[in-house]
């Protein structure tokens, strides 16, 4: 039977669990009024095609696509260690690091651009000003993405076979080599769609650069703020038609995560 | 009684169920055998309502249940893996089904006294199931079965989840407990020692479809055709010909009908002895002897002995 | 040995970096003379009235989506019917989605000249009201898919053997089962509707003291070149995070750390 189980329907005693048709009906109805019925008025809207050719909107895209690829790169260095860190290291404090990953989950995006600006910005105590520089953008890029490769490489780390590592190092491998060989392979895939979570907020993120990008064009300006600008200047058109591209963008990640999730679990069915 | 008339149950292209027709006494304790995707489970659940059959009816007592929900059959069904409400404790599991029933507090509170002492586990009412061994989860499902006096006592492989000394205490119980109460039992089990062990009535299945139907005793000795006869304990096959390990006789002189063969290992099972024999043209065969003959026997690897079964069977088709 | 130490000194030094100097920089710049001063920044009329817009938002939308969530969980979960994998894969969106992007749709949908313009949703509390319950929508259904998924649907089954109703299962089996990852949730839900500030911003209209949320607050008074007033909100705002952070802590399973 066990070979079936992907055809099984779900139970009867289960289908009963609530009356089927509320649950499918209520859900259905909630999520086409709230998400799907302005994304479509949004595609619907997107003409003006012209402005996301313009070069003030390509250096935007560029500039916002260039960034998201490098916060995604440090965070799968960065965020690993700090997994690496929170599961196989022990100190004093740990839980507290622990709790302090979630922050910029919890943090309002605005406070975060804010408090950055505080400490790295033009009355900076410590001497640095990244304020209206691509610094300011990556750091405030980076304090948002923060949690999402730590979060999704953690409980697998954590689940990790020790054995595996034990193994390897009884047939001689380094440290190093174990690490490359047997516990990267095994954390890859959630390093990837940890990076790609960090990658498809990096893109569209608007609260945290909104402060300290300063929103120069061809220099600070990100692709979200570029459709804010359009919007304050009556171009609705052009920036739901930029929308739209930061929308395909979205969608992409989202696709690709679900396509390295059931290409990882291949082998558990 | 319950009776199962035609019952064909589909899963996409797979079909679990081919048309099974089963009666099963009322007081009895009937094994539902068979190998892994024979449709046994599948069969419980039908009767029990958690599946609906694309054909077939189902009745209890001579009522229609085909369409009635799990809820109003009035059967109890066990899990193999307990399906404990794990927010609950013990007391709570056992009670659930006479307090969604709101019956008076005195008399849910004398009930699960009641079954607790009869399942064992008085000391443990107020535990969570995750602090219960499994053994002890399983009956805690029992009794939370037991509770609202069900017509009929359904378990799936209630014993699957179990260490294999754990499983012969609880299948010895569980006899006991049917002697004791008499609710109509159905249970489903793969291990044809346990089938024949615990039940009145054991109903071979296999691929969607019941083999034969029996007291163990019968299938035993006039099984209805070879799936059966390998089924429900080890066998010899020569050719044709069935012949089961305790029916062969081992001779150290060739005698009419008997074959040649080499003792290849003997292997020491406590009073018994199982001996791996080898023909000369390749075959394989055991014979079981006790130990006593063994010994009279003077048996030993490499040995040329001359074997002559007892007892054989050849199926007709 | 070394490489243990060197880890730990990296990973900390950039959570120092990024997370706690600035965040406790602003915290020691706002309290520096005192709780007494920071409060006066903070309870001027309009920023009240930013409190109170962004209160009211989060009492709408973090009830709204939980009953919706636990609806939908159910609905992927025990349910097939046709278009399931599309519910699933729509709930992930708005957490993929620029919070602009959000904004700009339903100002297109609701706005002058949308499909449905012209019933004074947007510019005004209704707008805000979907903003935020379109970002926040996901977290509900996201911490019980897997919960009920683990539970399987053994026990509900067992229940309706002993004849529960579809109700009682529920209330009694697959509720208590699923109740702490709906309130984790709720949290997560509450944050970030406490915190939202893009899609806001563009459905709002920006009006001091009618439709000003306090992040948006935050905004005006540090673009006013009011610094004080601007880090005594934030502070208020990253007060209601450490809250949810420390309830998020205490009620998340506690998996990842030794």
């Amino acid at each position: 039977m066990a070979a079936n189980a992907d055809i099984l329907p779900a139970a009867p005693g289960a289908r009963r669990s609530l009356a089927p048709g509320l649950s499918i009906g209520i859900s259905s109805l909630y999520l086409s009024a709230i998400v799907l019925l302005p994304l479509a008025a949004l595609g619907w809207k997107a003409h003006g095609w012209g402005a996301i050719s313009t070069p003030q909107a390509t250096a935007a895209l560029k500039l916002t696509l260039e960034l998201s690829l490098v916060v995604a790169l440090v965070n799968a260095v960065a965020g690993t260690a700090i997994a690496w860190t929170l599961v196989r290291d022990r100190f004093v404090g740990q839980g507290f690091v622990n709790a302090l990953v979630d922050l910029p989950f919890a943090l309002p995006t605005i406070v975060a651009g804010l408090t950055l600006l505080a400490l790295y910005g033009p009355k900076s105590p410590v001497g640095i000003n990244a304020a209206f520089t691509r610094w300011g953008l990556l750091l405030a890029l980076l304090f948002v993405t923060l949690p999402f490769v730590v979060r999704t490489v953690q409980p697998v780390l954590f689940e990790l076979d020790r054995e595996m590592e034990d193994a390897a190092a009884s047939l001689g491998a380094s440290r190093f080599t174990t690490f490359l060989r047997i516990v990267l392979p095994s954390i890859l895939p959630a390093v990837l769609s940890g990076v790609a979570l960090a990658f498809a907020r990096a893109v569209g993120e608007f609260g945290a650069v909104v402060l300290i990008s300063g929103n120069l064009p061809f220099k600070t300006e990100v692709v979200a703020v570029y459709v804010f600008g359009r919007l304050e200047s009556g171009d609705s058109g052009g920036a739901a038609a930029a929308s739209v591209v930061i929308l395909s963008i979205s969608f992409g990640v989202l696709l690709a995560i679900g396509a390295l999730r059931r290409w990882v679990t291949r082998h558990d069915r | 009684m319950i009776a199962a008339r035609g019952i064909v149950k589909r899963f996409g292209d797979f079909t679990a169920l081919d048309g099974v027709s089963v009666d099963v006494p009322t007081g009895s304790l009937t094994a539902l055998l068979g190998p892994s995707g024979s449709g046994k489970s599948t069969l419980l659940r039908v009767i029990a309502g958690l599946e609906q059959p694309d054909e077939g009816k189902v009745s209890l007592d001579g009522e229609d249940a085909t369409r009635l929900p799990p809820q109003s059959r009035g059967v109890g069904f066990v899990f193999q893996h307990y399906a404990a409400f794990k927010h609950m404790t013990v007391w709570d599991n056992v009670a659930f089904g006479l307090t969604i029933r709101r019956r008076p507090s005195r008399e849910i509170k004398q009930r699960v006294t009641e079954l607790l002492e009869l399942v064992q586990l008085v000391g443990l009412a107020k535990r969570y199931p995750a602090q219960l061994s499994g053994g002890q989860r399983q009956r805690m499902g029992l009794a939370r079965a037991l509770a609202v006096d069900p017509k009929v006592l359904l378990l799936d492989e209630p014993f699957g989840a179990l260490d294999a000394r754990v499983r012969k205490e609880l299948r010895v119980w569980l006899r006991r407990l049917h002697d004791e109460t008499h609710t109509t039992t159905v249970i489903v089990t793969h291990d044809q020692e346990e089938a024949m062990d615990v039940a009145d009535r054991v109903v071979v299945m296999n691929a969607g479809r019941i083999e034969q139907a029996a007291p163990p005793r019968e299938l035993y000795d006039h099984p209805a055709n070879e799936f059966v006869m390998s089924f429900v304990g080890p066998v010899n096959r020569l050719g044709d010909t069935f012949i089961r390990p305790h029916d062969v006789e081992l001779l150290l002189e060739p005698n009419g009908s008997t074959q040649e063969a080499m003792v290849q290992r003997l292997v020491h099972l406590g009073f018994e002895v199982r001996v791996e024999l080898v023909r000369d043209d390749g075959e394989t065969l055991s014979a079981q002897l006790t130990r006593e003959q063994v010994e009279a026997l003077e048996l030993q690897g490499g040995q040329i002995v001359y074997v002559r079964p007892t007892r054989q069977t050849v199926f007709s088709d | 040995m070394i490489a243990k130490y060197a880890l730990r000194f990296v990973s900390l030094g950039y959570l120092a970096v990024l997370l706690v100097a600035p965040i406790g920089f602003v915290f020691w710049q706002t309290f520096e003379h005192g709780v007494g001063p920071a409060w006066d920044t903070v309870a001027t009329p309009d920023a009240l009235h930013a409190l109170k817009v962004t209160l009211i938002l989060t009492a709408i939308a973090v009830p709204a989506n939980t009953i919706f969530g636990v609806l939908c969980a159910l609905a992927i979960v025990r349910h097939r019917y046709p278009g399931a994998g599309i519910v699933n894969a729509v709930v992930d969106l708005p957490l993929a989605l620029s919070p602009v992007v959000v904004g700009l749709a339903l100002l297109v949908l609701y706005g002058r000249g949308g499909w449905l313009g012209g019933h004074g949703i947007v510019f005004a509390l209704p707008g805000m009201v979907l903003a935020t319950i379109f970002v926040s929508l996901p977290f509900v259904v996201r911490e019980v898919v897997p919960v009920l998924r683990e539970i399987g649907t053994e026990q509900e089954q067992v229940a309706a053997t002993l004849g529960a109703s579809a109700f009682q299962t529920f209330r009694r089996v697959t509720w208590p089962a699923i109740r702490w990852a709906t309130l984790y949730g709720v949290v997560l839900t509450t944050a970030r509707a406490l915190g939202e500030f893009g899609a806001v911003s563009v459905v709002s209209g920006r009006l001091a003291g009618q439709t000003e949320s306090l992040t948006l607050y935050v905004q005006d008074r540090y673009q006013s070149f009011d610094n004080t007033g601007a880090y005594a909100a934030a502070v208020l705002l990253a007060l209601l995070a450490l809250a949810t952070l420390l309830l998020m802590t205490r009620l998340k399973p506690n998996e990842g750390v030794q």
